[in-house]
C-alpha cells in the first residue's frame, strides 16, 4: 500500500514489521489470539425498531476492522452500545477475553476504548493541549498535567504522524487536524481500541490518505481499530476484515482480501447493485446557463463566492467537486434564488436578477430552473407536510393545482399518486407525512417533483446524501435520463465517486473559486484531490468551455 | 407510520390533560376548605343548566373563538401574537366609531360595517409589530405585548378626552343608537319557537364566530395563502427555497390575526355593552392563547376549546357569586388547564405514544430519516408549536417532543459532510 502525499513524498504504509494488509483476522504479530473485542448476541430495540439483532463479532488485536452498512443499518447503534451510550437489551461484551459492563463512556474509556465521532467533541476556544487533558487532568493544578501531556503528545506525534501544534486553538485548526486531536485524545486516555465513525466524511482526499497512514501506524503498534463507513473504497483500501450490517443484523464478516466491492454492496442491500453509472457520452447542445463573475457575500460579510465563471450546456452534467464549505452550497443557493449575489447570470440568454425583485425561487422556477437542494429535510421538504403537499411545494401556484386562491387538493393528490408510481416511492401513500419516509424515498419525492417539471436546468445538491445504495442507483439513472433528454444539469456533491461517475465535466471549487475544469475520463482522484485542497495545478486549465 | 392514531392525538390527549387539570383543581378547592363536588355541580348548573347560563357561556365562547383563531392563524406561521388584547381594544374603538358616527337604518348594515371596522382597526394595531418583525426581526412577542399597553392607554385617553359625552363621569362612550343593537340569540330563536333567555348577552356574533372558524379552516387548508403560511411556519428555509416571501407571509399572518382579534369587539362592544367602556376586552385576548393551544391551532379545536373556556368563565362567575370560593380561583383552574394542555402536553403525550407504539408491535420500519417527531399524517398536520424563531417564550410548550432514538443509525450519519466554512490549506 504505497501512497503519495501531496508533497509527492512516497510513503510506505507498513515497513516489514507486520507485513502489509493483514490477511484475515488475527494477523497481528506478537499478539495472542484472544480477540480485542468480542460481542456476543447483542440486541437493541427502540420501540418497535430493532436496531441491532443478535449481533456477534470478534475483532482481533492489531487489526483494522471495517463495519459497513446503509444508513439505518444499525452501525452507529452498535458502536454506541460499545461506548456506553446505550445499554443493550441482550448480549455481552468481552474486552480481551474478559466480560465487561459498559454503562457509560467513562467505563468504555477505562476499558481502553476510544471513540472519534463524526462530529468532533472539542472545545473550540481551548488549545489542543487543553482539549487533550480535559477531564483527565492529573491534579488540581493544570501545569503539571500540561507538562506531562506535552511530552506525551510529542511522542505520539512522532510515532503516528499525528503532528498538531499543542498550543493552537481548536478553532484555528482545519478539520483534518481537529480529527487528529480527537485521535490524540483517545490515545492520551490510553485507548487501544479505537472506533472511528465515518471519519472521512469531512476530509479532502489527501487528508483522508493521511488519516489512513495514521491508522496503519496505529495498527502496527498493535492497536485495534474499528472503522465505520459507508464508503466501499475505504473498506477495500485499509481494513483487514469487514462486517456488513443490514437492517440491524450482521449479514457477513469477511477477510477484506477475499471480497470485492460488488459483493459488499450486494450484502449491504440484499440484491445486486450497479456501482458504476451507466451512461453514454454526452452530446452537449447550446449553452443553457452562463455565469460570469458571480460573487456571494454571506450574512457575516464573508465572501463565499469570489468570482465564478462557468457555462452549462444542454445535455450535459457539470459536476462541482470540492470539500464541503468551499462555496458549492452558495452557488446552488444563488442560482436557485435563495441567496443574493452579484455578477451576471443568463439563462437561455435572458439575464437572471440576482438580488431584489425576481431573485427568488418562484421566479427561478418560472425561468425553467428546477432545484433539488442539498438540505432535503429543511429546504426541499416540509417534514410535517404530507407527501402530496410536498409534491406541489414550490409549484403550488401552478394553475393545474387549482384556479385563483383555492387549491385543488384532489388534483395534487392524484398527481402525487402518479409520481409515487413512476418513481417507485414507498410506502405508496400520498397522505403520509414526509418524515415517515426513508431518506431515499424522501429524496425521490423531491426528485419526482423537480424532474417532472421538465426544467431546462436542474440544480442538484448532494443527490444521494443519506440515501441507501439501492435508491442511489435509481437516482443516478434519473439524472442521466434527464441529461439525455437534452437538459442541463449542475451537480454538487461531496462524494467524489459520484462526481466522477455522473459528470460529463468536472469543476473543482476551493475557497469560493473554481480551481479548474477537468474531463472525468482523463482526470483521476489524485489530481482532483489536489485541486480540492487548493493547490493550483501546473497544467493549463481547460477553461469554461468543455 | 404515525406514532398514534389521530383520534388519540386530537381527543384522548386533551381529555386526559383536562382530567388531570380538573383533579388538581379539586385538590386546590379542597385545600381552601370547600367541597369540590359541590363546586363542580354549581359550575355546571350555572353555565350549562339553563338557557341563561348557556347564553353567557356562549357569549364568552364567542369572544374566545375570535381571539383563539387570531392566535391560531399566527401560530401556523410560527408567530406568537400575544397582542390579541390590544388588537381587540382597537377593534372596539373601530366599532364605536362606526356605530356612533353614522345614523344606521338597520342593524344588519351596522353589523357589516362594524365587522369591517373592527377587523381593520385590529389588523392596523398588528401592522406595526408585523412590519417590525418582518423587516427588522423585532420579536412580535415583545412588540405585541408592548402594544397591548399602548392600546390600553390610548383607549383611556380617547374615552376620557374625546369620546366621553359631556357631563358623563364615566370614561365610556355614549350608548350606541338603538338601530345598531344586535339581535340576541333570544331574538333569533324566538321565530323558531325555541325559548331562550332574554337576559343573556349571546347574540348573532356567535354565528359570525362559527363562520369565522370555518373560513379560517378553508384559508389554512384550501387556499394557496394558507399553504404558504403553514409551509413558512414549518420551515423558513423551506419557504425561501420554494420562493415564498417571509415578509409577505409574516405580514399576512399577523394582519389576519389582528383582524380576527379585532372582530371580537363586535361581540362585546356592540352585542353586549352597546357602548365602549374601559377594559371591555377583560383578558379575552390572553385567553385566546390558551384556547389556541388547547385547540391545537385547528379552527375546530379552537371552537371546542372556546366553548370549554366559556364554560369555565361562566361557571367561575357563578362560583364567585354563590360560594366563598373567590373568583380568582377560576383563574387558577384556567391556569391549570393551560398548564396541562399546553406546557405539559408532552407529559401525557409521550407515555401515550409509547403505549400505542408497544401496542402497534414491531411493524414499524427503522427509519433513516433522522430525528423524528410527532408527524401527524393526513391532510391537516397541526401547526408548528408556538415556539418562535429567536427567543424561547416562557410558558410556550417546548418545541417538538424530544425525538426518541427512532433512527437506528445516528441521524448524523445521513449528513456526512458538515459545511464548516473553514479553508483547508494543503496538508
Amino acid at each position: 500500500m504505497t501512497r503519495n502525499d501531496p508533497t509527492g513524498r512516497p510513503v510506505t504504509a507498513a515497513p516489514d514489521t507486520s507485513g502489509p494488509a493483514h490477511a484475515g483476522a488475527g494477523g497481528g504479530v506478537g499478539h495472542d489470539s484472544v480477540p480485542a473485542i468480542e460481542l456476543r448476541g447483542i440486541s437493541k430495540a427502540f420501540g418497535p425498531v430493532q436496531a441491532n439483532r443478535d449481533i456477534s463479532l470478534k475483532v482481533m488485536p492489531g487489526t483494522i476492522h471495517g463495519i459497513i452498512g446503509e444508513n439505518g443499518a444499525g452501525k452507529s447503534t452498535l458502536m454506541s452500545i460499545l461506548y456506553g451510550f446505550y445499554k443493550a437489551d441482550a448480549g455481552e461484551i468481552l474486552i480481551r477475553g474478559k466480560r465487561v459492563e459498559i454503562p457509560d463512556s467513562q467505563a468504555a474509556i477505562a476499558a481502553g476504548i476510544g471513540m472519534v465521532f463524526q462530529h468532533f467533541k472539542l472545545v473550540q476556544n481551548f488549545t489542543v493541549l487543553e482539549n487533550v487533558i480535559l477531564g483527565v487532568e492529573s491534579g488540581r493544578l493544570l501545569k503539571p498535567s500540561k507538562a506531562k501531556a506535552r511530552g506525551l503528545l510529542k511522542q505520539l506525534a512522532e510515532e503516528y504522524e499525528l503532528h498538531v501544534d499543542p498550543d493552537t486553538l481548536i478553532e484555528e485548526l482545519n478539520v483534518g487536524h481537529q480529527q487528529r486531536v480527537e485521535i490524540l485524545k483517545a490515545l492520551y486516555r490510553e485507548a487501544d481500541i479505537l472506533i472511528l465513525d465515518e471519519p472521512t466524511g469531512v476530509l479532502t482526499p489527501p487528508e483522508a490518505d493521511h488519516l489512513f497512514r495514521i491508522l496503519e501506524g496505529l495498527r502496527r503498534e498493535g492497536k485495534t481499530i474499528i472503522l465505520i463507513t459507508h464508503k466501499l473504497r475505504e473498506i477495500m483500501e485499509i481494513t483487514d476484515t469487514v462486517s456488513v450490517m443490514r437492517r440491524g443484523e450482521m449479514t457477513a464478516t469477511l477477510p477484506t482480501a477475499d471480497t470485492s466491492p460488488e459483493e459488499l454492496a450486494e450484502l449491504m442491500v440484499g440484491r445486486k447493485v450497479l456501482l458504476r453509472v451507466d451512461k453514454h457520452p454526452a452530446r452537449p447542445g447550446p449553452v443553457v446557463l452562463s455565469v460570469e463573475g458571480l460573487r456571494v457575500t454571506d450574512d457575516k460579510g464573508v465572501e463565499r463566492l469570489r468570482g465564478i465563471d462557468l457555462d452549462i450546456r444542454a445535455g450535459e452534467i457539470l459536476g462541482i467537486a470540492g470539500v464541503a464549505g468551499n462555496g458549492q452550497s452558495e452557488l446552488l443557493r444563488v442560482l436557485g434564488g435563495i441567496a443574493k449575489g452579484r455578477g451576471r447570470v443568463t439563462m437561455n440568454g435572458t439575464p437572471l436578477p440576482l438580488e431584489g425583485a425576481g431573485a427568488d425561487g418562484r421566479s427561478r422556477r418560472a425561468a425553467g430552473i428546477a432545484h433539488v437542494p442539498e438540505d432535503r429535510q429543511h429546504e426541499g421538504l416540509i417534514m410535517d407536510f404530507s407527501a402530496w403537499e410536498n409534491a406541489a411545494f414550490g409549484y403550488h401556484d401552478d394553475p393545474r393545482f387549482g384556479s385563483g386562491t383555492l387549491m385543488d387538493n384532489r388534483a395534487i393528490q392524484d398527481d402525487t399518486r402518479a409520481k409515487i408510481e413512476r418513481f417507485d416511492i414507498r410506502p405508496a401513500d400520498p397522505m403520509l407525512s414526509a418524515r415517515n419516509f426513508s431518506g431515499g424515498n424522501q429524496q425521490k419525492i423531491v426528485l419526482a417533483r423537480e424532474i417532472e417539471r421538465n426544467p431546462d436546468l436542474l440544480l442538484i445538491g448532494q443527490p444521494t446524501r443519506g440515501v441507501d445504495i439501492g435508491a442511489i442507483e435509481f437516482i443516478h439513472q434519473q439524472i442521466v435520463r434527464l441529461r439525455d433528454a437534452g437538459k442541463a444539469i449542475l451537480l454538487v456533491s461531496v462524494e467524489l465517486d459520484e462526481i466522477m461517475g455522473l459528470s460529463d465535466r468536472i469543476a473543482v471549487m476551493f475557497d469560493g473559486r473554481i480551481m479548474g475544469f477537468r474531463d472525468p475520463r482523463i482526470t483521476d482522484e489524485k489530481e482532483l484531490g489536489l485541486l480540492m485542497a487548493g493547490i493550483a495545478d501546473p497544467a493549463p486549465a481547460t477553461g469554461g468551455e468543455g | 407510520m404515525d406514532r398514534m392514531p389521530k383520534w388519540a392525538d386530537v381527543l384522548l390527549i386533551p381529555l386526559i390533560s383536562l382530567t388531570l387539570a380538573a383533579l388538581l383543581s379539586a385538590l386546590v378547592i379542597l385545600a381552601i376548605g370547600e367541597d369540590p363536588l359541590a363546586a363542580v355541580t354549581m359550575m355546571v348548573k350555572g353555565s350549562l343548566g339553563s338557557t341563561y347560563g348557556w347564553g353567557y357561556t356562549l357569549y364568552y365562547a364567542t369572544n374566545f373563538m375570535f381571539t383563539g383563531l387570531a392566535v391560531a392563524v399566527a401560530f401556523h406561521a410560527r408567530l406568537f401574537n400575544i397582542g390579541g388584547e390590544g388588537q381587540a381594544v382597537l377593534g372596539g374603538l373601530g366599532v364605536a366609531i362606526v356605530a356612533l358616527s353614522v345614523p344606521w337604518p338597520h342593524w344588519s348594515l351596522a353589523l357589516a360595517a362594524a365587522l369591517v371596522a373592527a377587523a381593520l382597526f385590529g389588523a392596523g394595531w398588528a401592522l406595526i409589530p408585523a412590519y417590525l418583525q418582518a423587516r427588522r426581526g423585532s420579536h412580535v412577542v415583545i412588540t405585541t405585548i408592548m402594544f397591548n399597553f399602548i392600546a390600553a392607554s390610548l383607549l383611556n385617553y380617547i374615552l376620557v378626552n374625546i369620546m366621553r359625552p359631556t357631563g358623563q363621569m364615566e370614561p365610556a362612550t355614549a350608548k350606541f343608537p338603538k338601530a345598531t343593537h344586535l339581535p340576541t340569540l333570544h331574538d333569533l330563536l324566538a321565530p323558531l319557537g325555541i325559548p331562550f333567555s332574554k337576559a343573556a348577552p349571546v347574540n348573532i356574533t356567535l354565528l359570525i364566530a362559527v363562520a369565522a372558524c370555518i373560513l379560517v379552516w378553508v384559508l389554512l387548508w384550501r387556499t394557496r395563502a394558507g399553504y404558504e403560511i403553514r409551509a413558512y411556519g414549518h420551515s423558513e428555509p423551506g419557504a425561501l427555497y420554494a420562493g415564498i416571501s417571509p415578509f409577505r407571509i409574516t405580514m399576512l399572518a399577523m394582519l389576519l390575526s389582528g383582524g380576527l382579534a379585532g372582530m371580537m369587539a363586535v361581540n362585546n362592544v356592540m352585542g353586549e355593552a352597546e357602548r365602549l367602556v374601559l377594559n371591555a376586552v377583560e383578558g379575552a385576548g390572553f385567553i385566546g392563547i390558551a384556547v389556541a393551544l388547547m385547540g391545537r391551532s385547528h379552527p375546530f379545536g379552537v371552537f371546542l376549546a372556546a366553548i370549554l373556556f366559556g364554560f369555565l368563565y361562566q361557571g367561575g362567575a357563578e362560583l364567585a357569586l354563590w360560594t366563598n370560593i373567590p373568583r380568582e380561583l377560576i383563574v387558577v383552574i384556567q391556569a391549570l388547564v393551560i398548564l396541562f394542555t399546553g406546557a405539559l402536553d408532552n407529559m401525557v403525550r409521550m407515555p401515550l405514544e409509547r403505549l400505542f407504539r408497544r401496542r402497534a408491535g414491531g411493524g414499524a420500519r427503522g427509519g433513516a430519516g433522522g430525528a423524528g417527531s410527532s408527524g401527524s399524517g393526513g391532510a391537516e398536520s397541526t401547526a408548528p408549536k408556538p415556539h418562535t424563531r429567536t427567543t424561547p417564550i416562557p410558558g410556550a410548550p417546548a418545541d417538538e417532543p424530544a425525538a426518541g432514538p427512532t433512527a437506528a443509525d445516528s441521524p448524523a450519519a445521513s449528513d456526512p459532510a458538515t459545511p464548516d466554512g473553514r479553508r483547508h490549506p494543503p496538508v
